[in-house]
Order: structure tokens, then C-alpha cells, then sequence
């Protein structure tokens, strides 16, 4: 599994009913449902993406986040995982709020785009930012709504989330090295953040 | 990508329908209503092999005008069963692999005991006599089959439309029996609109003035009229507008010019006649309105918090898929059905397909379709089969 999936479920309980939107081949979702107990549902708008999540055994509806989101009863998970998917969502504000609606744990992962090497990307080079973690050209990439952590963070002020947890990754999406916690924003390539309802991150 | 399982080439072969008597005089069938059956046959066909766990059986729902000839021929490998595209070597639901049963339904016309039986009361059809059934009738039958065949937990029970219907209820009612649910285009209530052409159907064959009260039997006619305007009647409803436009236009069945007069002119008048035509030399009449009034009735959910209450002892992982230009029963039906699954933490995978065939779709070997039953059954297959 992707360094940064093994993350991502270190912050799930064993045995917690976990909703993963936008969950892809299922990977996350397989490993949380046989190594950790969990009940698991994903949600995934790419059709050959939901075929593997069938034969991987995951149960999946097939659909945008914001209308699926809409199906699920207020508190009907314990945790959701928005996973390298926040920047594809049309509407990036009203998942992570209608999220932390049918959970009181969110838990969000997404490339910064204010990493240095970004930022130097654009200045010096006067390119659209392309790497490791973002290897897609602008043309191509599904990514309509970059964000840095500081518009992410900025965002969860404004929902009234408060972040119970916030891990930095290295370029290769693995944990960053202690040095990236300095000027997280320009230092990490990527975080994963645990969300809670209270403002003050009460949920740990 | 051309690994469409159901375009194979492998068929089933020659296979034959049995019959077996499930209940008799000493033993009889007590329907959901408290009214009682004496003597109930049932007609069934089977493919593959049970493996010696009994593990690996996939029972078949038919839908409305289905019967228990799913795959295979009879003799001329040019007319082959219903759900053909679907059942067989290598396909979907995988006779090398799977043991698959298909019975025609409890009030149906095709070997099984129905309204057009015997009575043996009176020696007589039953005709309107023939007690009201529920689709949990339909499943008490189902489930005595299965039985008699041995086999006590099906692997998955599959159908489409008003065999949806008998999957949900299966589920409900056991929840510990099926492994797995494939409930395609199917719906948990009929609305107004679905209601009403089911109502109207049946209007054209108890006003057809050789109906006899349903005793036609005895009066050596047929309400045919009636039956053939339902049949067309419904046949428009399992089609797409989109289907219709593609099949049909405007074209007219005449070459030249239009005729102009009220006789059939345009080529889905034709279509349509024809399809009235060949439907009553295959179907009963009375058949009809008890099978249509079973889904009338169906509402095994109810409202949102009794849904979930039924639901919530289900052990059964479900694939629920529906097809984006059914207007029969539109996606949101499904989605009904999902959204009490999830409310219920009942393990379901949806899927919308996308098909301009409308409602037909199920009965079409639909690529994407096909793919999503063969990868669902597969996985059930190797999760659930003792090996």
C-alpha cells in the first residue's frame, strides 16, 4: 500500500465504520476491512475503478462525493477519508463539510502546493507546478482545486473544525523528515490531517 | 477492452425443464394471506453442477413474463432461453462454476401451478379463484425448491425487475439464508405512475368481452385483445424514448408513401402489434393480473425507520444496479433501496449503468453491466464457495 494510505489508516480505530470517498481501487478500504475489522463503504466516480473495488471485495457506490454524500444519514460513520481527493472535488468546502456531517472524524490527505519546489517551479521556470506527488501536466491532471495547507487550515477555521492531528509528508508521500515541521507550508510536500467537529480538536 | 464475459461463444446446449410437486393435500402451501394451495407444481430448469458442499448454487429470478427456461435451447439452438447472454460457460453467472436454478414463478403460466391450473377442488381452472400471492409467496416457493434440491444456503440469488423484488424480500425474510443479492432495476414500492400502468393493463384484459370473469377456459376463448393491449401497453414502458427514436423514428413499415389511414402505418405500430401477437400465444391472461398485482402490493420496507429495522439482521452483500434511461423504474428506486441498505449497515455496492435500452437493459448483454455481475459473482464465488 502507498505510504501515505498507511498512514491515513493508522489514524482509523480498528473496528470503526469508515466511509472513503473517492477510495479508488479499494486498496485503503480491503486493508481496513481485513486487517483492522472495520465496516467499510467507498465511493468512486470511475467506473474501472469500481470494478476493482467489486472483485477486491469492498462494497462501493458508484458516483460523484457531493451527490453520494447526500444518501448517508447525518453520523452514520465513525470516520470518512477524503484521500488525495480533496483537489478533484468541484465543491472541495461543502465535502469537507457535509463529510464531518455523516462523521464526527475526518481524516484528509492532499499534495501542498506551496512546496518550495513548486514555488520554484512557477517563479523560475514560469511553469505550472508538476512533481512527484503532483506528476500530472496541467492539461492533464484531474486536480481543479489545488490548495496549500494554509488554505486547507484556513478552511477548517472557517467550517469550524478544529485539526485533532496533522502529519507532513516528503515528496514520496512517506512521513517528512522532522526539519518540514520548521515552515510546514513550504517544507512539506503533502499533509494528512485529522479532523474533529469541536473547534478545538477535542476527538482524539 | 473486449473481456466482455457474456460475449463468449460458449452456450449452453440442449437442457430441459422438470417438474416437481412441493406441496399436496396432506401438506399444503399457506400463503402470506392465510389461504392455502393443495397441490403446488413447480416447473424449474438447472445448469452446472452443485459442488458437494452444496455451496456454490445461484438461484434465478424471473421477471414478470419470464419463465424457468433461463439459458440453454430445447431443441433449436436458435431460440434459446431468456437470461442466455448471461448464463452459460464462461459467463457471468458461470456454469462451469456455479449451479444455477431458475423456476418459473408461483401464478405464472409456464408449468407452474397458477391461476390456469386445476383446481382440484372442482376439477376446473381456478381462473379469479386462484388465491391473491405476495412476493413472499413467490419466495416460500423458491426456497422449497431449493430444498428439494438439496441445497439450504444459496451462494446469491439474482433478478431484475419484479425478480429484484424477490431477492429484497428473500433477504428480509432470512437474512442468515443468501450469501449474496443482485437486485437489478428493481424497485421496493411502486409509485403512482407504475400503479396506474399496471392498472390499465389489467383493465384491457377484464374488459376484453371474452374474459368470462376469468373463466375463459371453459368458454374455449382467450381474452387475447385484452392480453395483447397490455402486453403493448407495458412493452412501450420497458423501452427507452432514446431506444424507440434509434429502433424506429418515424420510419414507416410501407415503402412510399404514408397510407394515412388508422391502419398500421409507421414501423413501431408494427413492432408493437407484434409483439401483442406473439405474447398471447405464449402467456396467460389471468396470469398476468395476478403477477402484476403481486408488485402492486410489494412494500416490504416501508417507511425509512421500519425499513431499516427489517433490514438490519441482513447478512446478505448486495449489488444493486440500475440502468440511466429506465423510466419503468428509474434509478432513484434504487438509490431508495441503497440508502436504506447503508441507513441499515447492510453491505451493498450500486452502480448506475449507463444503456439507451431503458428497463430491457437487464435482459441485454449490456458490456459494463455484465462486467459488474461477473466481477460481484466471482468475488462472492471465491469468498463464499468451499473449495
Amino acid at each position: 500500500m502507498r505510504p501515505d494510505l498507511e498512514i491515513v489508516a493508522g489514524m482509523v480505530p480498528a473496528g470503526s465504520r469508515v466511509l472513503d470517498l473517492g477510495c479508488g481501487d479499494g486498496a485503503l478500504l480491503a486493508h481496513l476491512i481485513a486487517e483492522r475489522g472495520c465496516y467499510g463503504h467507498g465511493v468512486e466516480i470511475d467506473g474501472d475503478a469500481v470494478l476493482a473495488c467489486i472483485a477486491a471485495g469492498v462494497p462501493v457506490t458508484e458516483g460523484a462525493i457531493e451527490n453520494v454524500l447526500r444518501d448517508f444519514e447525518d453520523g452514520a460513520f465513525d470516520v470518512v477519508l477524503l484521500s488525495w481527493t480533496l483537489q478533484t472535488t468541484r465543491r472541495p468546502a461543502a465535502v469537507v463539510a457535509g463529510m464531518m456531517r455523516v462523521a464526527p472524524v475526518g481524516v484528509v490527505s492532499f499534495p501542498n502546493f506551496a512546496h518550495w519546489r513548486l514555488r520554484a517551479g512557477l517563479v523560475l521556470r514560469g511553469r505550472m507546478p508538476s512533481s512527484l506527488t503532483l506528476p500530472q501536466s496541467w492539461d492533464e491532471t484531474p486536480d481543479i482545486h489545488p490548495c496549500t495547507l494554509a488554505d486547507f487550515e484556513s478552511l477548517v477555521t472557517t467550517l469550524e473544525l478544529g485539526v485533532s492531528e496533522r502529519i507532513l509528508l516528503g515528496p514520496a508521500r512517506g512521513q517528512a523528515g522532522a526539519g518540514a515541521s520548521a515552515r510546514p507550508n513550504l517544507l512539506a510536500a503533502a499533509a494528512v490531517y485529522r479532523l474533529a467537529r469541536t473547534a478545538h480538536g477535542a476527538s482524539a | 477492452m473486449i473481456d466482455v464475459p457474456g460475449s463468449a461463444e460458449r452456450s449452453l446446449g440442449l437442457v430441459e425443464t422438470r417438474r416437481v410437486a412441493l406441496w399436496n393435500e396432506r401438506d399444503p402451501l399457506v400463503l402470506e394471506s392465510g389461504e392455502q394451495l393443495d397441490f403446488v407444481e413447480v416447473a424449474y430448469e438447472t445448469y452446472g453442477e452443485l459442488d458437494a458442499a452444496a455451496s456454490n448454487c445461484v438461484f434465478v429470478c424471473h421477471a414478470l413474463t419470464g419463465d424457468a427456461h433461463a439459458a440453454g435451447h430445447h431443441g433449436n439452438p436458435e431460440r434459446r432461453g431468456w437470461w442466455d447472454n448471461l448464463i452459460g460457460p464462461g459467463k457471468p453467472l458461470d456454469s462451469d462454476r456455479l449451479y444455477i436454478v431458475c423456476a418459473n414463478l408461483l401464478g405464472g403460466c409456464q408449468g407452474t401451478t397458477g391461476p390456469s391450473s386445476i383446481d382440484p377442488s372442482t376439477g376446473k381452472p381456478y381462473g379469479l379463484r386462484f388465491p391473491l400471492c405476495t412476493v413472499r409467496d413467490l419466495v416460500t416457493v423458491h426456497r422449497r425448491l431449493l430444498t428439494h434440491l438439496g441445497v439450504e444456503r444459496p451462494l446469491a440469488a439474482i433478478g431484475g425487475s419484479v425478480g429484484g423484488m424477490q431477492v429484497l424480500q428473500w433477504s428480509i425474510d432470512h437474512p442468515d439464508e443468501l450469501g449474496a443479492g443482485l437486485v437489478i432495476c428493481a424497485s421496493a414500492r411502486l409509485t403512482a405512475q407504475n400503479i396506474a400502468f399496471s392498472a390499465v393493463a389489467r383493465a384491457a384484459i377484464m374488459e376484453d368481452e371474452n374474459f368470462h370473469g376469468g373463466d375463459y377456459y371453459e368458454h374455449g376463448v382467450r381474452p387475447d385483445n385484452g392480453l395483447s393491449l397490455a402486453r403493448r401497453i407495458a412493452h412501450i414502458t420497458y423501452l427507452s424514448e432514446q431506444s424507440m427514436r434509434a429502433k424506429f423514428g418515424r420510419r414507416l413499415q410501407h415503402d412510399g408513401e404514408p397510407l394515412r389511414g388508422f391502419g398500421i402505418d409507421f414501423a413501431v405500430e408494427s413492432y408493437l402489434e407484434y409483439q401483442g401477437e406473439s405474447f398471447v400465444n405464449r402467456f396467460d391472461a389471468n396470469s398476468y393480473l395476478y403477477l402484476t398485482r403481486v408488485m402492486d402490493y410489494f412494500d416490504p420496507l416501508g417507511d425509512a425507520t421500519s425499513g431499516v429495522e427489517h433490514l438490519r439482521d441482513s447478512r446478505t452483500r448486495f449489488l444493486v444496479l440500475s440502468f440511466d434511461t429506465d423510466w419503468r423504474f428509474p434509478t432513484e428506486h434504487s438509490r431508495e433501496i441503497v440508502r436504506v441498505f447503508n441507513a441499515a449497515r447492510v453491505s451493498v455496492t450500486f452502480r448506475e449503468i449507463e444503456s439507451p435500452h431503458g428497463h430491457d437493459s437487464f435482459l441485454l448483454a449490456v458490456p459494463e453491466y455484465h462486467r459488474t455481475v461477473a466481477a460481484f459473482v466471482e468475488r462472492m464465488r471465491r469468498e463464499l464457495c468451499v473449495p
